[in-house]
């Protein structure tokens, strides 16, 4: 009697299981079938359309490609340096923005007018705009000391654009961890500065990671901006390839190495996410 | 699960854009030779040519330009060398100055596929055979040799050869042949800088950014006289330098009749008038060894 329930039991499961295979095998075959309908007609539609064979020509041409590519990546080298540099001085500085503003102490009330006007102007002014303002305005200054290497200037608006939006994004993550933290912290007897570097920032930190990678990913690509102060970057290298022989191909080689960074990144931040999701209130971890 | 289930149709995916990409590098050679024969038959006078607006012929030019090529930024005046070049072209195609329409033309787009917006585009654009195989050259209306623009005292405006400006920093603006001329013939030892415009350029030598600038000999003897002050022309290098000519749409009907046009302004002398007229005072310049 048991034996028979077990069997029939097991029998549905095997029968539940296959008809599940069959199931996904045939969704897995469904989606295939209509990926290559869908691109094959898109690829057909611009393949068969009577500009092709000259858009072929110039974004597509691999001769372009082979001779551009090996100085597109000596100038992608020097994107890599910059956006990790900058980064780097982006991160501190947001910080650091992000705790003056919020200060309530009524003495550093000019600190945090400061805080939110640049933080509010910052992220007002295109960054294309702030590139050009200070990588050709501080050197019109002609006053001696100053920084004049175009890679510096270009480095240093683009921290100040980027810490602005960064500075936010601390904020609200500071802001999102609840007053009663701070509150059991001073009452075990932290001060007030300890509470906030031990018990407040880790955890604001960790929660906005993700978006700060985000912000990341955009900087990333943004480096090309400081190519208008001069140096030779990849966007820049590019951009003279074409130039020289009227042929766009050298622009895409050079988006195929921003994508190159900027996928595996966007990964690391789907993956960040979700393994970061917010614990259920009240469970200790 | 779902990476394993995105892996089939992206696999498919991949191979139907390799596929249907090499399916058609064949037969886009082909196309262009007949388009190019086809140029040569078609006739001049002014009611056969085929016009990107009809009854107007359309010159693209970029904004702002600068003289002696356009004056006041206004290319409409008939003043400046492209400007007066342009219309004396448009006259020989029969078109009066008023039936002359002038397009803003970026330098960069004006190679771009796809329909042209202008009839031909002068932008002291120059020939080289890289460039031919995406548009149609003109024959050459001008040619002049690069030369450096540097500031007075500094060891850029000392040079007397090439060899002394192999330490400087040097700046070019970016579509130019400048560029090229300077990494050939300098070979300079500093990365040189490359803008967008000439306004940077110039703007990143009076920042003292660049130790020198290197444009066309008409432009740096401008730029000396009445644009950077305590400026001198260093300079031309490089030898007779590469020729300009105005670009068509690649396989243009209008090309052929352009080119004729240019001939009968050389033959007739109104071509050497006209240039002695706008570059005449701007094309003396010391030789660097």
């Amino acid at each position: 009697m048991t034996d028979a329930v077990t069997d029939i039991a097991s029998d549905r499961r095997a029968a539940r299981a296959a008809a599940r295979r069959s199931r996904e095998r045939r969704g897995a075959l469904i989606a295939a079938v209509s990926t290559v309908v869908v691109l094959g007609l898109l690829t057909l539609l611009i393949t068969q359309s009577s500009g092709w064979p000259t858009v072929r020509e110039t974004f597509f041409s691999w001769q372009a490609f082979k001779t551009s590519f090996p100085d597109i990546l000596r100038g992608f080298w020097l994107d890599v340096k910059l956006f990790v540099s900058v980064e780097a001085v982006v991160l501190v500085a947001g910080l650091g923005i992000a705790l003056c503003r919020i200060t309530t102490a009524p003495a550093l009330f000019p600190v945090r007018l400061l805080a939110v006007v640049f933080t509010d102007l910052l992220r007002g002014i295109p960054t294309i705009l702030i590139v050009y303002l200070v990588g050709f305005g501080i050197p019109a200054l002609q006053i001696s000391g100053l920084p004049n290497d175009p890679i510096i200037l270009g480095g240093l608006a683009l921290a100040m654009s980027y810490s602005a939006y960064v500075a936010e994004v601390y904020r609200s993550g500071i802001e999102s961890v609840h007053p009663s933290q701070r509150s059991a912290s001073l009452a075990l007897g932290l001060s007030s500065a300890q509470a906030l570097r031990f018990v407040i920032l880790p955890q604001a930190v960790r929660r906005v990671a993700p978006p700060l990678l985000n912000d990341f990913i955009a900087l990333q690509k943004d480096v090309a901006l400081v190519s208008i102060l001069g140096p030779l970057e990849a966007f820049r290298v590019a951009q003279i390839y074409a130039a020289e022989n009227f042929n766009y191909t050298p622009l895409l080689a050079a988006a195929l190495l921003y994508v190159a960074v900027t996928i595996p990144l966007a990964r690391l931040v789907d993956r960040m996410q979700r393994g970061s999701r917010p614990p259920v209130s009240g469970v200790v971890r | 699960m779902l990476s394993r289930r995105l892996l089939l149709p992206l696999v498919l995916l991949s191979l139907t854009v390799a596929v249907s990409a090499c399916g058609s590098s064949n037969n886009s050679s082909s196309g262009s030779s007949t388009t190019s024969t086809a140029t040569t038959a078609a006739s001049c006078s002014k009611a056969d040519l085929a016009l990107v607006r009809s009854g107007t012929l359309s010159v693209g030019t970029d904004k702002p330009g600068y003289p002696p090529y356009i004056v006041d930024d206004k290319p409409t005046n008939g003043k400046g060398f492209e400007s007066a070049v342009s219309y004396a072209i448009a006259k020989q195609l029969g078109f009066t100055k008023d039936q002359v329409t002038w397009v803003v033309v970026p330098f960069n787009s004006s190679y771009a596929p796809g329909p042209k917006k202008f009839d031909f585009d002068i932008n002291q654009i120059s020939i080289s055979p890289a460039r031919a195989r995406a548009v149609d050259f003109s024959a050459p209306y001008y040619t002049a040799p690069q030369a450096v623009l540097a500031l007075k005292g500094t060891p850029a405006a000392a040079a007397t050869d090439v060899a002394g400006l192999k330490d400087a920093k040097i700046g070019v603006q970016i579509g130019t042949t400048s560029l090229k001329a300077v990494t050939d013939t300098i070979q300079p030892s500093k990365q040189p800088s490359v803008f967008n415009d000439s306004n940077d350029t110039v703007r990143a030598l009076k920042n003292k950014t660049v130790d020198a600038i290197v444009v066309d000999v008409p432009t740096a003897v401008y730029l000396r006289d009445f644009e950077v002050k305590k400026s001198v022309v260093t300079g031309t290098f490089g030898g007779a330098g590469t020729p300009w000519g105005v670009v068509l749409g690649k396989g243009s009907k209008l090309t052929a009749c352009v080119d004729q046009a240019i001939s009968k302004l050389q033959a007739s002398g109104e071509l050497a008038a006209i240039t002695k007229q706008w570059m005449g005072p701007y094309t003396k310049a010391p030789q660097l060894g």
